[in-house]
């Protein structure tokens, strides 16, 4: 009788501890998150609004966030207003009166202030606004991409030391235009170090409007007028190859130095290499994209109405001279594309 | 004086606007000619490269402007062909191969322009918008990949440059290119015959089918010169900048072009107008160009400036070259 009582007992307790057990995996299995996430990211809709889609970066971003959004059951789009801005406000128009509506939109400003009218509308739509790479004077939920204050400080800091060995400090400057924000910031930042470094003076800052063709003519005169500039900095390597041009057929490829900032593509560290640039400020564009895709799911599942935060992102940036290349470093459109990253 | 006045063609005006500004910048401006009190010539010849591209472009919209058409097409055929081309390169077709293709390209574009607006009486405006557009959206669509396309290392085109820095002067290629194309443009319009029946039909087109001109070739054969015009200029850049960027044909650059041409004197009535026009036009854009670089204008400060001139030049022609009852039968473009 007893050993009968004592068989119950034990089987009861096993029985009670595999129902513990199987309560306890329930409960495991009843994680929240996947849910919520699911529930907060699934169908909705992301589109990229680059300047073009013809440039490494935002093939890049193009790339990484298509691959991203699809993974987590978003719908991914992209409109590429080749360099025109018109066409940009146009395409965002467009989007903020399309059915369906955006949820997010990852903007790319050609300028301070053209799509701020439209963007203010997408936010009126309850559509996030996620500006890329350049900052506007609109309040996004969202900012990501390079503080170009601390780019310009970077390329400066990178020039004084290219013109260490020179006898004299003059540093040219090849601007984008007057109206982009990547263009006035890096010139604050670039005349903050060096007023730190008072035997440096800018000797000329002319402008290539972005174009090649125009940054090799104006650093051809510049060289001309300035034959002992130690430094040029160039406002983007998709112009700075007419810098580097102007260098080279002026014969000054050892005597000046050319520092430029970039998406980071494989032609930058052959750039690099071969010594056409002698520094260039790249950005990160995986880690960058990756903080963009981070802040669309969490602006996505926050709950807060579009148009009420505002998050700054700085992508790490730093300095890459020929001392820094190694194998990988540099990244290829083809690669992005292939998925390869 | 009256006499004197009436000599005043846009050209001697342009031409005496180019040299006050050259005079006032060599004067005021250090190191536009003299540095230091010494003469320096870099300075000028990159002032003359900085803008022969735009010249070469120039010799072929004068020639099709003489013969009263424009060619809106000429930017997007000078980008996409060469970039096609450098494209075809990189992927491993045969040189020879490659720049065939290119060339039968550029020649079916002037083609297509030349039978649309010759055979099908399209205006000439509106078939080389639409070609350009054309152009510009298939091959950066379907033929090339990024909006720059690099030039393979070991390239020909990489090795222009060399020819110009082998002779003593150390002047670049372009500016040697640019005085052959004006050359060869001077001696086609200047010696041949169908160089004097596209001076005809610019003047008066019936007139010159009703004598006989084959208007409709001839209306062919200068869109097809424009273009081939177009692919020297791009390889041209290519040959300084070693790669192509087809976002040059979103830029001012057409603008410029027709500029060059307009201020130099090459009436848009057709049928007025040297090879020499095109010269003191790219003078004058380039003096201007270089002085305000040096300057450190920015570009719309740039095409301030630009545009304010080229409307005084309009304005005094205007003023003393009054429209006859010619110009005002036969309207501009």
């Amino acid at each position: 009788m007893r050993l009968k009582q004592t068989l119950a007992a034990i089987g009861l307790a096993a029985l009670g501890t595999v129902t513990l057990h199987a309560a306890q995996a329930q409960e495991a299995q009843d994680d929240p998150g996947p849910a919520a996430y699911a529930a907060a990211l699934k169908g909705k809709r992301v589109v990229l609004v680059p300047m073009a889609m013809g440039f490494d970066l935002a093939q890049g971003w193009n790339a990484f966030l298509k691959r991203e959004v699809e993974a987590w059951g978003g719908v991914y789009d992209s409109r590429d207003p080749n360099w025109v801005t018109d066409a940009g406000t146009q395409a965002l128009t467009d989007l903020v009166n399309s059915e369906p509506k955006p949820n997010v939109l990852v903007v790319h400003s050609p300028d301070l202030q053209s799509y701020s009218k439209v963007l203010k509308k997408a936010h009126k739509e309850g559509i996030y606004v996620v500006l890329i790479d350049n900052p506007m004077n609109f309040p996004a939920d969202a900012y990501v991409g390079s503080d170009w204050d601390r780019l310009g400080q970077l390329e400066a800091e990178a020039a004084v030391k290219g013109c260490a060995n020179s006898p004299k400090k003059e540093i040219g400057l090849v601007q984008g235009d007057a109206a982009n924000a990547t263009s006035i910031l890096q010139y604050n930042g670039i005349k903050k170090v060096l007023a730190k470094y008072p035997d440096f003076k800018i000797v000329a800052e002319p402008f290539s409007n972005w174009d090649q063709t125009q940054s090799r003519t104006v650093t051809a005169t510049m060289l001309q007028q300035h034959p002992d500039i130690c430094a040029i900095i160039d406002f983007w390597d998709g112009d700075a190859v007419g810098a580097a041009a102007a260098i080279k057929e002026a014969g000054k490829k050892d005597q000046v130095k050319l520092v430029t900032t970039g998406g980071g593509a494989a032609s930058a560290c052959k750039a690099l290499e071969d010594g056409t640039y002698y520094a260039i400020v790249m950005t990160d564009v995986v880690g960058e994209s990756r903080d963009l895709n981070a802040i669309i799911k969490y602006l996505l599942q926050s709950g807060q109405p579009a148009g009420t935060s505002k998050t700054y992102i700085y992508t790490l940036e730093k300095a890459t001279t020929k001392e820094d290349l190694r194998p990988g470093l540099c990244w290829s459109v083809e690669d992005l594309q292939a998925g390869k990253f | 004086m009256t006499r004197l006045l009436s000599h005043l063609t846009q050209e001697v005006i342009v031409f005496l606007l180019a040299a006050t500004l050259f005079l006032a910048a060599a004067i005021f401006l250090p190191g536009f000619m003299f540095k230091d009190g010494a003469f320096q010539a870099g300075n000028l010849i990159a002032m003359v490269r900085a803008v022969s591209v735009l010249g070469i472009l120039a010799v072929g919209m004068g020639i099709v402007i003489i013969g009263r058409g424009i060619d809106l097409s000429a930017v997007a055929v000078m980008a996409m062909s060469v970039a096609w081309y450098l494209q075809m390169l990189n992927s491993g077709v045969p040189g020879w191969q490659a720049l065939g293709w290119a060339l039968a390209g550029v020649v079916a574009v002037g083609l297509i322009n030349g039978f649309m607006v010759a055979y099908a009486d399209v205006p000439a405006i509106f078939v080389t918008l639409a070609s350009s557009y054309f152009v510009y959206g298939f091959v950066r669509s379907q033929l090339i990949v990024s909006d720059a396309t690099p030039a393979p290392a070991g390239s020909w085109i990489l090795e222009l440059p060399n020819l110009g820095l082998v002779t003593s002067t150390h002047i670049p290629i372009d500016v040697y290119a640019f005085g052959a194309a004006v050359f060869v443009g001077f001696l086609f319009l200047r010696f041949t015959k169908w160089g004097r029946y596209i001076y005809l039909m610019g003047d008066n087109f019936m007139a010159a089918r009703n004598m006989g001109v084959p208007v409709r070739p001839m209306t062919v054969l200068y869109y097809v010169i424009s273009a081939l015009m177009a692919f020297v200029a791009g390889i041209l850049t290519t040959s300084s900048i070693q790669s192509m960027n087809v976002r040059v044909v979103n830029s001012n650059m057409l603008y410029d072009v027709i500029l060059v041409c307009v201020i130099g004197g090459i009436g848009l009535s057709g049928g007025k107008g040297y090879m020499r026009n095109v010269v003191v036009g790219a003078l004058l854009i380039g003096i201007m160009g270089n002085a305000m670089t040096i300057m450190d204008f920015t570009n719309v400060e740039q095409n301030l400036i630009k545009s304010i001139i080229l409307l005084t030049a309009i304005i005094i022609d205007g003023l003393l070259n009054p429209r006859d009852e010619q110009t005002a039968q036969q309207g501009d473009i």
